[in-house]
């Protein structure tokens, strides 16, 4: 035990000696650990959440498509709906999308017919459905700097300009789905959008059996040839590969950290500096074993990896959980204007963090020992000779 | 005596990161209501999507995008939303393969 911990001692004092070089390939090292735990913590903890939140969505729902385009939908519709057996309820949705000149953001407007008053704990103010008040969400708030009371103004599709006065602002804790949404009475949207009273942009279907949701959408399809139905398998599936660490950018920068990982690693591997050839000559020729000059390898390999992975990580975590995915967040936003902060859920998965201690550590002392080794088993003369 | 620096060094990482960790399932239990809440909200307004890029129809509910959404504006037509290469794209179900 003493022998090992002394061998550790002289690993740790070698490093020390070349302390700007190590110190440095440390601050890399952690770097890349950093960009690539705080992507795997981010991806993940977003994709637990969606599927977390979005279990409460629709069963089915079910748009009208024309052109290849989502259309608006005829009540009609509706009464065919009804009539496929194992189907419960058929519930119109009115929504859609409204562009607002003085922000240059995008809202999306959503009729609410009842249910409302059950969400008082998340939201300040009420909705009382009264025509031409509305709800609206923290996003929106902040952008048009509104308050309780204040008018939101909305231009009509006949260009007129309706006053909504706010009822209510969505708390802050649900940004991730309420962020950009203005909710009105039915009433409400009918008029701002000039949409007519037989048409809905799309409907929930409710079926009463969960397991008999596929066949219902196939019997809507087979009804309804120019609908697509939309099931909550579906959504949740959506969102299970939608955060995910292969998906274009994020891949792009997951690809440049483990580049330059191995660039690092590269460089490590291809050889040893004169002066490591050296020190390794005169220790084989002091009376090391090649077994010492490779567990001081070891050591040196494992002081570095150890060192870096910790401090990345916990740059990693803080990063995306105390500071909501900061340096990201420019890149994540992309052109949207009205764009939520991250309070996400802690969730951790151990697998992706073991994942990368293997990807990085091991390959990283695999990297130090060889090169090593190659020189130990060498004659000392020549290797301090070069 | 160096390794001794270096061994209290990751110890205290090592306290550090179980300690976030250990904290990170408590909270995600306490946070279990916020979720709850969440999950009122969409069953209640029928939401179908997270409001995260509003940037574009397929980038705000990327579950009611059609299949060709990111070359909607014309044949051809390329990506040019940023999130939209952020977004993953979904494989399709059973019941997708069918309509397709």
């Amino acid at each position: 035990m003493i022998k090992h911990l002394k061998i550790l001692e002289f690993a740790i004092s070698s490093l020390w000696r070349r302390k700007f070089k190590n110190l440095g390939i440390i601050f890399v090292f952690s770097l890349i650990i950093f960009v690539l735990s705080s992507i795997l913590l981010l991806t993940y903890s977003f994709k637990k959440e969606a599927i977390a939140v979005l279990e409460g969505a629709p069963e089915l729902i079910v748009q009208r498509i024309s052109a290849g385009r989502h259309a608006l939908m005829p009540v009609e519709y509706m009464k065919k709906v009804e009539k496929i057996p194992g189907v419960g309820a058929v519930i119109p949705r009115l929504w859609g999308y409204y562009y607002d000149i003085s922000t240059g953001g995008n809202y999306t407007v959503m009729a609410e017919y009842s249910g409302l008053k059950d969400l008082v704990n998340i939201m300040e103010g009420g909705f009382t459905g009264e025509k031409g008040t509305c709800i609206i969400g923290k996003g929106i708030s902040d952008a048009r700097f509104a308050g309780i009371g204040s008018i939101i103004p909305i231009i009509g599709a006949d260009g007129k300009v309706r006053k909504l006065k706010t009822a209510g602002i969505f708390t802050d804790e649900s940004r991730i789905i309420t962020n950009d949404l203005i909710i009105v009475t039915p009433d409400d949207f009918r008029d701002i959008f000039n949409l007519p009273d037989n048409m809905v942009t799309d409907i929930v279907v409710q079926v009463y059996n969960p397991t008999e949701v596929d066949n219902v959408a196939r019997k809507i399809k087979k009804i309804l040839p120019d609908t697509r139905p939309i099931t909550k398998n579906e959504i949740l599936r959506t969102y299970d590969t939608l955060f995910d660490w292969r998906s274009g950018m994020v891949l792009t920068m997951f690809l440049g950290a483990i580049l330059a990982f191995i660039i690092l690693a590269w460089d490590k591997a291809t050889g040893l500096s004169a002066e490591e050839r050296h020190e390794i000559g005169i220790l084989k020729a002091i009376g090391w074993e090649t077994s010492d000059v490779m567990e001081l390898k070891f050591w040196e390999g494992l002081v570095i990896s150890s060192l870096s992975f910790l401090t990345g990580l916990i740059g990693g975590y803080v990063h995306i959980f105390f500071f909501g995915a900061s340096v990201f967040s420019p890149a994540l936003k992309g052109w949207s204007v009205i764009f939520p902060e991250f309070h996400l859920m802690p969730y951790i998965n151990p697998y992706q963090i073991v994942v990368l201690l293997f990807m990085t550590v091991i390959p990283y002392m695999a990297a130090t020992i060889v090169p090593s080794w190659k020189a130990a088993i060498t004659d000392p003369d020549v290797v301090m000779r070069g | 005596m160096k390794y001794r620096v270096f061994i209290s060094i990751i110890m205290i990482e090592i306290i550090v990161i179980s300690g976030l960790f250990i904290t990170a399932a408590g909270m995600v239990e306490k946070r279990q209501k916020e979720i709850e809440a969440k999950k009122k909200i969409v069953r209640v307004l029928r939401l179908t999507d997270l409001s995260i890029w509003t940037e574009a129809r397929y980038t705000r509910h990327p579950s009611q995008a059609d299949w060709f959404a990111p070359f909607q504006d014309y044949p051809s037509s390329i990506e040019h939303f940023p999130a939209g290469s952020i977004l993953y794209p979904s494989a399709l179900s059973e019941v997708e393969r069918d309509q397709k």
